[in-house]
């Protein structure tokens, strides 16, 4: 009897049928894939992305030179040299991350005392050579430049769970 | 003995001991921050409360003896709430900014606060701020972290000697500092650097450079000196970023001198890191297989006796083993380790070692200085003088000029007169010698390098004899010496042959013809001005006089880029270790010496450093008792006869640029222009500009 309808079946193209039955049915309902670059999906304000490092308002660099980021790192990606600037105050002269070792754990972030280095929605930093992604204090300070807003908002949504 | 329980345990104690001590036998460990065993007790912290049975109130145990049958309680909820409330206190003050402090990561508040104390403050109203104070070149201050201790006062009045910290006010009002405006005039002063449990003082050369754990330690000597302090080398990647006094009650305590801690930034300028030889009045950078073969063309086509090498005061001893050998081996004869000329005989080693030890200074009672002002040339020595001083029945005098020594010194009179007298018995300070249990005589570089040297420590040695110096149980009779190759040089016998000339006769020879070809093993103090038309050869570290005058400069390693055992004043054989590998091209010294030889044709027979160092322990079987002190025989040296009148001089005139290291350092260059050289000097008042 199984094999006889097995048979049957097959003679008349059940199988192809219902395929494309269900094909059909997909077409009808919402697509799940995003038409990315032109659209992209929604980011939880805790996403590890790329790093920053941040100015208060007045413009001055919060990082301290604490190296709190630096002994936490897993990865061992950050690199901190630091001596007092001509104010007296404690500065960093070097602040390097090698984005090729990080793995984006967001560590760094919580060891900040003044919210200082953070990782921002950004994950567009794909690069065409090791080097670019080799990040210096100049390059880190202006992702914050250009990222403090979407830093700030993320950082107030996530503040109450901290 | 009392007869006390501490936490259940029952424990005999010695009377006079306090209950933190014996806690701290028992192996209980207690919180404190002022107490200190090398200092006055103070009991101001207040962190050290302990219960007592039958006490109405926690007891401060830092400053309470303990009792017989005293029942003592560390861990009861009693205790345990009067540490709280006090780590609350002490917290009240202090500004919440371990992030920004350089004692981060090293800090006993930090540390004692995670243990003892709350996790949140109640303290709402504004903290207190202090105006921070300026102490010189070397120290940092942030005297709102302050808590009080008053650990630097009592180290600088006690240790050091100098009264120059204070405290004025009361209560919240209380500040720590040095009434007017200066810097602290001691040479031992960055030591309350070590003992501020918190972040007050700090090192200012050392200022937000590193945190303790990016650091690479390694354990080693200092040669700054001929005290020969312990060390600890911290280094970061190829860099020495400080240096820290490492614990050894037989030497330094656990004290280190000024320079010997901050002169370490010279390590990484004028360093001279390739080969190079002289072309046309020019240094010209060269490979090291064309510099050796240079040198060994020359040393080949000079007749050994015109051959000579001088050792310079930092010199390692397997250096100078490996320089002696490959030189004695062509015939050379002319080596001397003494470039300052001092007059040492190196047949007895009684006469140039510091026979009585550092350690045993605290056994003297009475001590007579000859032309030596250990304050500068060895300031440990000095400050264990001084220790022996604060302990009572210790009486000073001292032949030389006028000085400052930290404790009351007799002065008997400018130079050889002075000591012609004693030595013949009619000065009347020579009865208290003589009447002394253990009496002991320091004699200085100052008073051998002179051309009556060899007098000068034959009146010694009388005079020594003389007072009943020299017995089964005790030897009076020290030399103290500031270049720390120099006992290492003089035990490896790194002194004229048989035929061979000394420093001075070196040198003359260099202009009169005599002597053709000089080595310099890192020789920078010795006059090189006039030294004719003498191939010079240089192996060393820094570009410093000896490097201006060479004519080929071989790059050998500083002191904490090598593996090589230094001898100190009192004939203690101590290893150094590499915290960091020399720069560019620069080799270790030994090393150097072997391929030259290979070079020469005539290969020493050790490839490595434990075949050398065999070699050397069976030349000179000494070398084989690390860190102890082999007691030297008595015997005859120096030379009879009367001392020249002249007023002796001392050797070091700047304290902080006293070698290659520290005169490359611009940390020790501030503070040279800041003291003039002299953190000894009369202190200066408010009036000073």
């Amino acid at each position: 009897m199984n094999a006889l309808s097995r048979r049957a079946r097959s003679l008349l193209l059940w199988e192809l049928l219902a395929g494309m039955a269900l094909t059909l049915r997909y077409m009808f309902r919402r697509p799940v894939t995003v038409n990315y670059p032109y659209e992209k999906g929604p980011l939880s304000p805790r996403f590890r992305g790329e790093h920053a490092l941040r100015r208060y308002p007045n413009g001055e660099e919060r990082c301290i030179a604490c190296k709190l980021c630096e002994a936490i790192c897993p990865a061992l990606a950050i690199t901190i040299e630091a001596e007092p600037r001509d104010d007296g105050s404690r500065r960093t002269t070097r602040y390097d991350i090698d984005m090729t070792k990080c793995i984006y754990c967001g560590y760094c972030q919580e060891a900040c005392p003044v919210d200082a280095i953070v990782e921002g929605p950004n994950f567009e930093f794909a690069a065409e050579t090791r080097e670019e992604l080799f990040y210096d204090k100049e390059k880190l300070l202006a992702n914050g430049d250009r990222w403090e807003a979407e830093i700030a908002k993320a950082l107030s949504l996530a503040a109450p769970y901290r | 003995m009392p007869k006390v329980t501490i936490d259940g345990t029952e424990l005999e104690v010695a009377p006079g001991t306090t209950i933190l001590q014996a806690c701290q036998q028992a192996g209980v460990e207690i919180p404190h921050f002022c107490y200190h065993e090398r200092l006055q007790i103070a009991g101001n912290c207040r962190m050290c409360l302990v219960e007592v049975e039958r006490s109405p109130k926690p007891v401060a145990s830092c400053a309470m003896p303990v009792a017989d049958g005293n029942v003592i309680l560390t861990q009861s909820e009693k205790a345990r709430k009067a540490r709280h409330g006090v780590m609350e206190m002490l917290l009240l003050n202090h500004p919440l900014d371990c992030p920004i402090c350089d004692q981060g990561g090293e800090c006993d508040l930090q540390d004692q606060a995670m243990a003892y104390g709350f996790d949140r403050g109640r303290f709402d109203e504004g903290k207190r701020a202090v105006r921070d104070k300026d102490f010189g070149p070397l120290v940092a201050t942030s005297m709102n972290r302050c808590i009080h201790c008053t650990r630097c006062i009592r180290f600088l009045n006690e240790i050091a000697g100098v009264e120059e910290l204070g405290a004025t006010g009361r209560g919240e009002a209380m500040e720590i500092t040095t009434y007017v405006e200066r810097a602290l005039g001691s040479e031992l002063s960055a030591n309350i650097v070590d003992l501020c449990p918190v972040g007050a003082l700090t090192s200012k050369p050392y200022a937000f450079v590193a945190r303790p754990w990016e650091l690479r330690k390694t354990e080693s000597v200092d040669v700054l000196d001929a005290v020969g302090s312990n060390i600890r080398i911290d280094a970061r990647g190829d860099q020495v970023l400080r240096v820290l006094p490492r614990l050894n009650e037989d030497v330094n305590e656990e004290w280190l001198s000024d320079k010997s801690r901050f002169a370490v930034d010279g390590l990484v300028h004028r360093r001279l890191d390739r080969p190079y030889i002289r072309r046309g009045g020019r240094l010209v950078e060269v490979e090291w297989s064309e510099a050796l073969d240079l040198v060994a063309d020359r040393m080949k086509a000079t007749p050994p006796e015109r051959i000579a090498a001088i050792a310079g005061d930092l010199c390692d001893a397997e250096t100078m083993f490996a320089a002696k050998e490959l030189l004695q081996g062509l015939g050379a004869q002319s080596l001397d380790c003494r470039q300052d000329g001092a007059r040492l005989d190196s047949a007895c080693r009684a006469g140039y070692l510091f026979n009585t030890t550092i350690a045993g200074i605290e056994r003297a009672d009475a001590c007579l200085l000859i032309g030596t002002n250990p304050r500068r040339e060895a300031a440990l020595v000095n400050a264990r003088l001084r220790k022996r001083y604060l302990m009572g029945g210790f009486r000073v005098a001292a032949i030389g000029p006028e000085l400052n020594l930290t404790y009351p010194a007799e002065m008997l009179g400018d130079g050889g007169d002075a000591l012609n007298a004693l030595v013949e018995g009619n000065h009347p300070c020579g009865e208290i010698l003589r009447n002394a249990k253990a009496p002991m005589l320091i004699l200085g570089q100052g008073a051998l390098r002179r051309p009556d040297g060899d007098r000068v420590l034959g009146a010694a040695r009388a005079l020594a004899e003389a007072c009943g110096m020299i017995r089964d149980d005790w030897n009076g009779f020290n030399v103290l010496h500031v270049a720390a190759a120099r006992v290492g040089g003089l035990e490896l016998g790194f002194v004229p042959g048989p035929g061979g000339s000394g420093t001075a006769a070196i040198l003359a020879g260099c202009k009169s013809g005599a002597t053709e070809l000089l080595y310099l093993l890192g020789a920078d103090e010795c006059d090189l001005g006039n030294t004719g038309g003498a191939f010079v050869i240089y192996q060393g570290h820094h570009g410093d006089r000896g490097a201006a005058r060479a004519d080929v400069i071989l790059p050998g390693a500083a002191y904490t880029e090598k593996d090589a055992s230094w001898v100190n004043t009192e004939g203690r054989v101590q290893p150094g270790r590499r915290a960091t590998f020399p720069p560019g091209e620069a080799r270790e010294d030994w090393t150097i010496l072997r391929a030259l030889s290979g070079a020469l044709g005539r290969t020493l027979p050790y490839d490595s450093l434990p075949e050398l160092r065999a070699r050397m322990r069976a030349a000179h079987p000494g070398f084989a008792h690390i860190d102890a002190i082999v007691p030297a025989a008595w015997g005859p040296f120096g030379a009879a006869g009367p001392v020249d009148p002249a007023p002796f001089t001392y050797p070091v005139d700047d304290y902080y640029r006293t070698d290659p290291i520290s005169r490359a350092s611009p940390t020790m260059a501030k503070c040279s222009q800041l003291f003039g050289g002299h953190p000894d000097a009369a202190p200066r008042t408010g009036t000073h500009g």
